[in-house]
């Protein structure tokens, strides 16, 4: 019998349709009813058809992760039980489709058949099964009928016959289940006391990114269809004509970045959202936008590749091509939310780092953190400050010549926008003079280099103030992991295990991934016995920019088959670890500090920027 | 003149200056003799006769020797990356358009590692003009055949002549829809100050073709006096049938306007677009509003 924390997983094949529909009609009802949900899904590369995933962890608390178990199937088809029944766990649930498919020899397992085709010839609606389903769900876990209709309402309710129909499905299965398998519901979700109050949001990473990206002034937007990227620009072509704002669905990536960084020319922050390929296809134009200094977001959700790779499945291997991929050294920033939460906070950084060092800012968010739908808190917008770009002012000091790339102390310079009288100049892809007139001495290439290099290297100075380091666990502790990106759910729920177990765990996850917040980080790993690096690629790429950047030696832990970190296999990292260094060593060797405990709710409060 | 400035690109007070105030002082680095000096000196002066004023006029080009066009004009510009100068064009003129924006380029840029923006700048209709200094050769990387030099050209690149069939720009640009197609010779610059004019003034997107012979790496001024005309006085610019017949003349090159059409621009298309969505008071906290429970 599953507990309170339960991990419901639904499979079939997609040409059936409604996969997903129920998996996340389902959390929403759970979500509504006052518990937090936690969602993965695998879509099969094809249009239509092929097999097809989706998976809920329901909890009474916040949970951070995927989770290690599973606790229940529902089974459309035949395929489904063959690849999944053996992960049930022993005392487990599976409800299968008895019309489409044989149980295994019953073994401990609690199996609930359910003739989905007949309920739905039954109710003359062959595309129901689906919504039946969620209906016997529904019984099962004894949510609330009242919130599954008002889900199906606020899902479903686009088309008011199709409301009817899903609605009388949804009955359907709750009466089966009422009436021939159970009257009194045998398990029991039910929130924590007061969870149904807290105000929670029902969202992906890619729309939390979208809103984030509104609040963060964001107004032009070119994009070009990818997996798994392109919800933002759908998001955002709803939205932003309501706003004044400009999507362009671009005929390639690299005009969708060439666009944006004409807009960001006149002064428009100005975002692209792509996937590896994408990006590939932008490189070019990024080096250009360090060359002209012009301010521009290009959001990469990463998936596992190279070349095509696998689309729906999840990496963390384009840290490289972000840092580093350009012709010479084209410096520029790069930043990395942790969650889906963490996304509309850091795409608000991102915007402004953009526009304070006038550089494109490369944002790798990924495959997992995009797509999972999941109960965040709400934002906090009082906490939204916008960093404006600096201009320049003709009627300022000066001698009333302006010239756009004029060096300065930070290597910032004052920028004038199309329109204004006398700041007339070329953003220009050439080495240039401080005018902008094309120029290629040996003493002005070298001038403009240390003027780019250090801007960029300037920028690691507003990380910690920009909320964009996160610490947690026992600070103190001589093991120590040091992350980046959506890893930090597994790493999380790893910590609070092994800390329970007397095996203490500091963990610092930086969202700037380059610059590298290098004093932190060094005053992080210093002393420390220990540092575990995890990360979704084959080459350590994050490992080893640690190591060179640092000198340290680190316990690079990777994952590379496209499917996120589960959580038993960071603990058994951490376990690990401590048998390297010696028992004795889990005492501390640092100041004593009490373990904290792990905050089950919000992240601690972040600042998101502070006004200039 | 200024009155036959279409009144819905004035949407700046029309100023009073004269060609070299165009001028931003930076030498060009043609080659003595480069077609491209005519079209620069035309266009010039075009600006001018349209009364633009400098702020408001934005140059924007890709790489070649058309590429270094922006840093003659005294106006703000745009030297891009490779054939990416009509996309840059387009985010600057779909961010902004009260801008007057003018894209320039060679063939290479246009035709070749740019082509794939043409159709989709040409559909979109975005309210800019492309000048294409088409030259029939890459110059700036020493003469080899481009996409527009006729078969068995010969170069290093080609040392036993070129086998590739040469693209018929306006054809293409007819074809794919463009509102407003024309074609200039750098040697006739009275009537290149009259067609870039009416390209700027035209409201959409205006595709002007211009020879303009390189005199370094292939010599074409002979031959394009020899084969260019006007257009015959019969031509009707309203009929597409009719401008894809000048075009397909291969003996005879005629220069002139070839096809006019007037269709709803982009960026009016996305004013309707915001017109029709726009909902009074909202923002973050609304959007929100739909994805708390």
């Amino acid at each position: 019998m599953p507990g309170s924390d339960l991990t419901v997983r639904v499979g079939g094949d997609s040409a059936a349709g409604g996969i997903v529909t129920t998996g996340e009609v389902f959390a929403r009802i759970a979500a509504y009813a006052g518990l937090e949900v936690y969602t993965t899904r695998t879509i099969p590369a094809e249009i239509k058809g092929g097999h097809v995933m989706f998976q809920a962890r329901i909890a009474p608390e916040m949970v951070w992760s995927q989770g290690d178990n599973l606790d229940m199937l529902i089974a459309f088809d035949q395929e489904s039980i063959d690849r999944y029944y053996p992960l049930i766990r022993k005392d487990g649930i599976l409800i299968y489709n008895s019309n489409d498919s044989q149980p295994p020899a019953p073994d401990g397992i609690k199996q609930y058949p359910l003739p989905l085709n007949d309920l739905a010839k039954s109710i003359n609606f062959q595309r129901g099964r689906n919504i039946i389903t969620i209906g016997a769900m529904v019984k099962l876990f004894d949510l609330p009928f009242e919130t599954a209709t008002l889900v199906v309402e606020k899902q479903l309710g686009r088309k008011k016959e199709m409301l009817e129909q899903n609605l009388l499905a949804l009955k359907t299965g709750f009466e089966y289940i009422e009436q021939n398998v159970t009257r009194t519901a045998p398990y029991h979700l039910s929130p924590r006391a007061g969870g149904k109050e807290e105000e929670r949001l029902v969202l992906s990473g890619n729309q939390a990114l979208a809103i984030g990206a509104i609040a963060a002034g964001c107004r032009f937007y070119a994009g070009y269809p990818i997996t798994p990227a392109s919800d933002i620009m759908e998001f955002l072509a709803g939205e932003f004509p309501k706003i004044g704002g400009t999507m362009i669905q671009a005929e390639d990536e690299i005009a969708a970045i060439a666009m944006a960084l004409g807009a960001s020319f006149t002064g428009l922050r100005s975002m692209t959202a792509t996937s590896g390929p994408g990006l590939s296809l932008m490189t070019e134009l990024i080096g250009h936008a360090t060359m002209a200094e012009l301010p521009v977001v290009i959001v990469d959700v990463q998936r596992a590749g190279p070349s095509t790779g696998m689309p729906t499945k999840v990496s963390q291997g384009d840290l490289r091509i972000s840092v580093f991929g350009a012709h010479d050294d084209a410096p520029r920033i790069v930043v990395a939310p942790v969650s889906v939460e963490d996304n509309f906070y850091q795409i608000i950084n991102a915007f402004n780092l953009a526009e304070k060092y006038q550089t494109p800012v490369i944002y790798l968010s990924d495959q997992d953190m995009s797509v999972r739908v999941q109960t965040i808190p709400p934002f906090d917008l009082n906490r939204v400050q916008l960093v404006q770009r600096q201009l320049w002012d003709p009627n300022g000091n000066g001698d009333g010549t302006f010239e756009r790339f004029k060096d300065t102390e930070s290597g910032i310079s004052p920028m004038s926008l199309p329109g204004m009288k006398g700041g007339q100049y070329v953003a220009e892809g050439l080495e240039h003079l401080p005018s902008g007139e094309p120029d290629y001495t040996p003493e002005m290439h070298s001038a403009n280099m240390v003027k780019r290099g250090k801007k960029i290297r300037n920028a690691a100075e507003v990380a910690e103030a920009w909320g964009m380091l996160e610490r947690f666990g026992d600070l103190d502790a001589p093991v120590a992991i040091c992350g980046w990106g959506s890893t930090i759910g597994p790493v999380r729920e790893a910590v609070e295990r092994a800390q329970a177990e007397g095996m203490p765990v500091a963990v610092l996850y930086t969202k700037m991934i380059y610059p590298l917040p290098r004093q932190e980080i060094w005053e992080f790993i210093d002393q420390r016995k220990a540092i575990i690096v995890p990360e979704m690629n084959y080459t350590g790429q994050f490992a080893r920019m640690i190591q060179a950047e640092f000198w340290r030696e680190v316990i690079s832990v990777r994952k590379y088959g496209g499917i996120p970190f589960a959580t038993h296999e960071i603990y058994d990292e951490i376990k690990k670890a401590y048998a390297s260094i010696g028992k004795s060593s889990a005492k501390k060797t640092a100041p004593t500090r009490t373990v904290k405990p792990l905050k089950k709710t919000a992240p601690a409060k972040r600042k998101v920027a502070r006004r200039e | 003149m200024i009155a036959t400035i279409d009144p819905r690109i004035m949407t700046f007070e029309p100023v009073t200056l004269s060609p070299n105030d165009y001028k931003s002082g930076v030498h060009p680095i043609w080659c003595p003799g480069c077609g491209d000096f005519g079209v620069l000196s035309s266009f010039y002066k075009a600006v001018s006769e349209l009364h633009i004023p400098t702020e408001r006029l934005v140059v924007a080009s890709g790489i070649g020797c058309s590429g270094r066009f922006p840093a003659f004009v005294h106006a703000y510009g745009f030297h891009g990356t490779h054939g990416r100068v009509l996309p840059l064009a387009t985010g600057i003129k779909m961010a902004n358009p009260e801008l007057v924006v003018v894209a320039v380029g060679g063939d290479g840029d246009a035709f070749s590692i740019g082509m794939g923006h043409l159709p989709h700048a040409i559909r979109r209709n975005v309210n800019i003009t492309y000048i294409v200094m088409d030259n029939e050769i890459y110059g700036l990387t020493k003469g080899q055949a481009s996409p527009t030099s006729p078969v068995g050209m010969e170069r290093k690149a080609s040392p036993y002549g070129t086998v590739e069939a040469p693209l018929n720009p306006l054809l293409i640009a007819l074809a794919s829809g463009a509102s407003w197609v024309g074609r200039g010779f750098s040697s006739k610059p009275k009537e290149l100050v009259e067609l870039i004019k009416q390209a700027m003034t035209h409201k959409g997107f205006s595709f002007l073709q211009v020879y303009s012979p390189c005199v370094t790496f292939y010599d074409t001024y002979d031959h394009f006096k020899n084969v260019t005309k006007p257009l015959p006085a019969d031509h009707n610019p309203r009929d597409r049938a009719s401008a894809m017949k000048y075009a397909m003349d291969e003996e005879t090159l005629y220069l002139g306007l070839y096809y006019q059409e007037e269709r709803m621009t982009y960026d009016e298309g996305f004013a309707a677009k915001r017109e029709k969505a726009h909902v009074e008071n909202y923002g973050v906290p609304q959007i929100l509003s739909r994805f708390t429970r």
